[in-house]
């Protein structure tokens, strides 16, 4: 298929799973905050952004740290490229220019996003309960991927978009995971004690985990087991490893190379293959041994090179607009840009 | 008769239904026979039904001013325009000629330029023309075909008689409204439909996928075929899509396609593809930076040495645009003489140039009752409509004529052709034209009817989508 399709199915997916990532992440913090004294809620906000990596931008367009600024910055701004606004109006830019190839009740679904979104509707919402209006991202997105699933031919397109979501997911758990790191607790409380456990529990809660965990686990929420289970469980759709796999099967389908006996054809695939032999052999102990937020850390550096392989194997051609920041680490965006000439 | 044509006046304009003493002309009977005993409301919910469908499957269009990028439903009238079988013929006739010239007249503006030299066309209406490509004189394309695909508007005078009014050689669109128009005639009135035996245009596509595929380089028998469009921001672009969909060929931007060594690929997730046959909806200024327009950015550089070295073919292929100028129009007639040595069987409209002194003098002392149109536009903009015109704007109109004289013709009102549709809550008269599309490969073939587009203000005459207009549904009879 044309590159530039390819590429539009991969973002297309890539955002719209950002836009809920980020609103799940948006909503079960939002309830932590009630829960946990105010005093730390400053520390707490400033987490969020770092692990977004969009520390910069927002210092650039805020004065100062406050719960509402922060929320905004992540639902409603439009000059950060990722918040959910952001990636929902990039992800139907996206299928403006593939309506070919998505199905008619994709390119439905995402429209109706995105118009709900640039209407007052969605400001509206959100200020009658944030509750319902994070629901409604969720329930949006979801819908979005169930449909995609049922009427779309599973074809290279379709693999594109397997791709694009699972690299994102990947990506969103491990920085959910990583929030955790920078919350630091109040002092006073204990490790272990209730106020930790909460946290955790939020953790769980913004990759919609807690009940697969409890009913994985059948016991207290502990650290260890949560990291565990978010990176390396087999079978929940948000872990980490069940995405690095499912992107690897994505991958090995579009380029026809058999998964069995560790073969592989492009160099995406051999670095998929490598992340997820790490993944499914690295213990708990290794992975705090090395320190949880540097492990994270370099997962996500681990995930960018993939899709920068992707890309190289697959649209080389196409022409680089410009990529945001130097830094390795940071939050990737969308490379090319979109031909904007009249005739 | 019902409600619906309660009131209904063919004024003296040729009506497509009535004949002047008000009696239903033999080939719309079915039609009012059908309407009949229908009440508005009921005509109404057919609309809505129709309107719905168009609206969920996107057969839009975009106005070029628009930001936001709103797409427009074309609108659609559901009262057909039926042509009889004979009519037909003799319309299918007239376009074989028509294009047949065209096709003659391009090859020898090309080469040798003997209409030039026997003194049929002057020279400098050819080298003036706006859209002529000297850079490919002496240039063979492939099976000598320039034209492969030609939209050619006919209208109706007061006698009813056809005459052609333009024809449009370059990128003619439309067909997609067309084929959807038939689709939701089907849909809406389907019984009305089993009442006549309406000849099929589904086949448009296939036959222009032949078209496409015959003109493949040496003749290759399995070409690559594509679409290209300057992109989802163009107006045209749903037509674009549908065709490119309907033929099962890519649709492809400038941006996807890299010419090297000569040869035109696409970038694929396989690595480079070449492509043999470009059905290009981009005209001839936008196509290729390194040769005509430098700040293009929706055209393949190198392209056009590609297709001069013989490995792309273009559909149309470049420089046809000399033959639909509106001052070329002028020299059709003593092209199908002067090429075929017949009598044109549709004629033009009768026209005058400000080119020659005597018909200047002519146009500038009849502002008012011509219809002055510049030569190179398009869409019903840079035109005159003489009588309903203000001083100010005829003064201007003399003045641009007296400074470029070789760019302006000028024709009598024409009393078009009225068709019914329906306005508010029940029938009006509407003027219309017909866009016939001609199909110019191994073969000629001519899609039965064509896009009737209708005025849809009342007592205009622009049939333009871009300026309220609309369209209908077109009824060849088997019969």
């Amino acid at each position: 298929m044309l590159s530039r399709v390819a590429d539009a199915l991969f973002w297309l997916s890539r955002y719209t799973e950002r836009a809920e990532n980020n609103a799940r992440m948006m909503d079960v913090n939002l309830q932590l905050m009630l829960d946990v004294q105010p005093l730390t809620n400053h520390q707490h906000w400033e987490s969020i952004i770092f692990t977004l990596e969009d520390t910069k931008l927002f210092d650039k367009l805020y004065p100062g740290i406050a719960g509402d600024a922060v929320v905004d910055f992540v639902t409603f701004e439009r000059k950060n490229p990722n918040s959910i606004y952001s990636c929902i109006a990039t992800a139907r830019e996206n299928a403006r220019t593939v309506r070919e190839q998505i199905s008619v009740e994709m390119w439905e679904q995402i429209n109706r996003m995105y118009l709900f979104f640039s209407s007052g509707d969605a400001k509206r919402l959100f200020q009658n309960s944030t509750y319902e209006f994070f629901k409604w991202i969720l329930e949006g997105s979801q819908l979005f991927q169930g449909v995609t699933d049922a009427t779309m031919a599973h074809d290279e397109g379709w693999e594109f978009i397997r791709l694009g979501m699972f690299l994102e997911r990947a990506d969103r758990t491990s920085r959910i995971l990583d929030i955790k790191y920078h919350i630091l607790l109040p002092s006073g409380e204990q490790i272990g004690g209730n106020v930790d456990t909460v946290q955790w529990m939020a953790v769980l809660k913004s990759c919609s985990a807690l009940e697969p965990y409890r009913k994985h686990y059948r016991g207290q929420v502990v650290p260890w087991k949560v990291v565990e289970f978010l990176v390396k469980n087999q079978t929940f759709p948000r872990s980490i490893l069940f995405c690095v796999d499912s992107l690897d099967f994505a991958l090995h389908k579009i380029t026809g190379v058999d998964r069995g006996d560790f073969q592989y054809k492009v160099e995406a695939e051999r670095l998929s293959g490598k992340l997820l032999a790490d993944l499914c052999f690295v213990t708990i102990d290794e992975i705090f041994r090395t320190g949880l937020h540097q492990y994270l850390d370099k997962m996500q550096g681990r995930l960018i090179v993939i899709s920068k392989a992707i890309y190289k194997e697959f649209c080389e051609w196409l022409e680089e607009g410009e990529t945001q920041g130097e830094e390795e680490e940071q939050e990737e965006t969308q490379p090319t840009q979109f031909q904007e000439q009249k005739n | 008769m019902g409600n619906l044509f309660q009131g209904y006046v063919s004024e003296t304009f040729y009506d497509e239904m009535f004949e002047p003493n008000g009696d239903v002309r033999g080939h719309y009977e079915r039609l009012l026979a059908r309407y009949t005993g229908m009440s508005s409301e009921e005509f109404q919910k057919k609309r809505d039904l129709a309107d719905n469908a168009f609206l969920t499957q996107g057969v839009t269009f975009t106005v070029y001013n628009d930001q936001e990028g709103t797409e427009r439903i074309f609108p659609f009238d559901l009262i057909p325009r039926i042509i009889p079988r004979g009519e037909w013929e003799h319309v299918e006739r007239g376009l074989s000629q028509r294009i047949t010239a065209l096709n003659l007249f391009l090859h020898d503006i090309y080469h040798d330029q003997h209409i030039v030299r026997d003194g049929i066309v002057p020279a400098e209406i050819i080298h003036s023309a706006a859209h002529f490509r000297p850079e490919f004189m002496g240039f063979d394309v492939p099976k000598d075909i320039y034209i492969h695909i030609c939209g050619t508007d006919l209208i109706r005078d007061q006698e009813g008689k056809y005459l052609v009014l333009e024809d449009n050689a370059r990128s003619p669109s439309g067909v997609s409204y067309l084929l959807e128009n038939r689709q939701a005639m089907k849909r809406v009135f389907p019984n009305l439909f089993s009442r006549y035996l309406v000849r099929p245009v589904d086949t448009y596509c296939l036959e222009l996928l032949d078209v496409l595929r015959f003109i493949a380089p040496r003749g290759n028998p399995d070409p690559t075929v594509v679409l290209l469009t300057p992109g989802i921001y163009n107006s045209a672009y749903f037509e674009h899509s549908f065709l490119a969909r309907t033929m099962g060929i890519e649709i492809v931007v400038g941006a996807d396609l890299v010419a090297q060594e000569g040869i035109v690929y696409m970038k694929t997730t396989r690595g480079l593809k070449r492509v043999d046959v470009i059905y290009r909806r981009i005209d001839d200024d936008f196509l290729d930076p390194q040769v005509f327009r430098p700040d293009s950015v929706l055209g393949v550089p190198g392209i056009v040495d590609a297709y001069r070295r013989g490995n792309v073919s273009l559909a149309n292929t470049i420089g046809t645009g000399v033959a639909d100028d509106k001052v070329t129009y002028y020299f059709v007639p003593k092209m199908i003489r002067y090429y075929l040595d017949q009598d044109p069987i549709l004629p033009n409209v009768e026209t005058y140039l400000s080119h020659f002194d005597a018909d200047r003098k002519f146009i500038l002392e009849n502002l008012e009752n011509l219809v002055v149109k510049s030569a190179n536009e398009s869409g019903g903009y840079g035109m005159l409509m003489g009588p309903q015109s203000t001083a100010e704007q005829r003064e201007s109109f003399r003045q641009a004529i007296e400074k470029n004289p070789r760019n302006y013709v000028a024709q009598p009102v024409i009393r078009l052709s009225r068709s019914p549709s329906f306005c508010d809550d029940h029938f009006e008269g509407r003027h219309i034209d017909l866009r016939p599309y001609i199909l110019y490969g191994e073969k000629i073939t001519i899609i039965p009817g064509g896009l009737t587009r209708v005025a849809l203000r009342k007592g205009s005459l622009v049939v333009n989508s871009s300026q309220g207009g609309g369209s209908k549904d077109t009824w060849v009879l088997n019969d």
